[in-house]
């Protein structure tokens, strides 16, 4: 059990960023398309950077609108898994070796996503934050917003429904 | 003209980057009616312990099929960007399967682009996902 304010500070995100670590990068998906999260505390921010790969509209050029929805889905899926590994990794009920390892707990399943395409997805970065509206024991609902060089000034945003992995 | 037309959208889809990263392919085009395939591709993986493709990959190649079906409808102007699109997903897609996307853009108004969509791997009973979408008309 890990007492908390007690842990060394080092030990505490040694823990926490093996864990994100270990769920980002359990994602081929997420890797091919070049995902990255950034943790503060618990709360995530994704980062899709650009590449030439992504682009939907060479003329403009534009982000696909694909890659906008999956970026999102993708957010709205490890900030999930996370928020429920949050509980278990902090209690060390999941060994640091398991994350290391990769054995993490299934990931949820969407059952549908809803993508508001609010403006064009500029060549630049892209980021996401997810906040989690409702997370039940089978169901989940999840809201997602992202955005490029201002933060008030989304590009996309979706809402989506998810079936929680069974955890016996 | 309908030889012209397919050529067209599959040029038009090989100019998208994204779309040539994921490998699509036109395989059929009609008036307002598109049909675009995505290989398997250990890639585009959700869970590396199922070898499932990850739904953001299906909802890339939706989103292409429907922007081609806008296109494609006589009526249709020019370009299309998405407003909206929904997918449910009723089902994974077997591992190693193709995916085949088949979009309708079944009503055009002056300004909006109505749009469904299925997508199947190789069990043509079953789709793997659906999708419903409203796209741009004209600038």
């Amino acid at each position: 059990m890990h007492q908390n304010g007690h842990e060394p500070l080092q030990q505490v995100k040694q823990r926490r960023d093996a864990a994100l670590h270990a769920l980002a990068n359990g994602v081929p998906y997420a890797q091919y398309l070049g995902i990255k999260f950034d943790r503060r505390g618990d709360e995530l921010t994704a980062i899709l950077p650009f590449t030439d790969k992504l682009i939907g509209n060479p003329r403009l050029p534009a982000l696909h609108g694909g890659v906008t929805a999956a970026f999102l889905e993708v957010t709205s899926i490890i900030s999930l898994s996370w928020s429920f590994l949050w509980e278990e990794v902090e209690s060390g009920a999941l060994p640091l070796q398991d994350l290391q390892t990769g054995d993490l707990p299934r990931p949820p399943k969407t059952i549908d996503f809803t993508v508001d395409f609010l403006r064009s997805g500029l060549p630049r970065d892209s980021y996401a934050r997810a906040s989690i509206t409702r997370s039940g024991r089978r169901y989940a609902s999840v809201h997602v917003v992202g955005w490029q060089d201002n933060h008030s000034r989304p590009h996309a945003q979706a809402t989506g429904h998810f079936l929680m992995p069974r955890r016996d | 003209m309908a030889q012209d037309k397919f050529k067209i959208a599959r040029d038009f889809i090989q100019a998208i980057p994204h779309a040539r990263e994921l490998a699509m392919a036109v395989t059929d085009i009609g008036d307002g009616t598109a049909e675009i395939t995505m290989p398997y591709d250990s890639r585009f993986v959700g869970d590396p312990k199922t070898g499932v493709i990850h739904g953001g990959a299906v909802s890339a190649l939706m989103d292409t099929c429907c922007g081609a079906a806008v296109m494609t409808h006589p009526d249709c102007p020019g370009a299309t960007a998405t407003l909206d699109l929904r997918i449910d997903y009723m089902r994974a897609a077997t591992p190693g399967q193709t995916i085949t996307a088949r979009a309708e853009c079944h009503q055009l108004t002056r300004s909006v682009a109505f749009v469904r969509a299925q997508a199947f791997d190789a069990d043509l009973e079953r789709p793997v996902a659906t999708a419903t979408g409203a796209f741009t008309v004209g600038s």
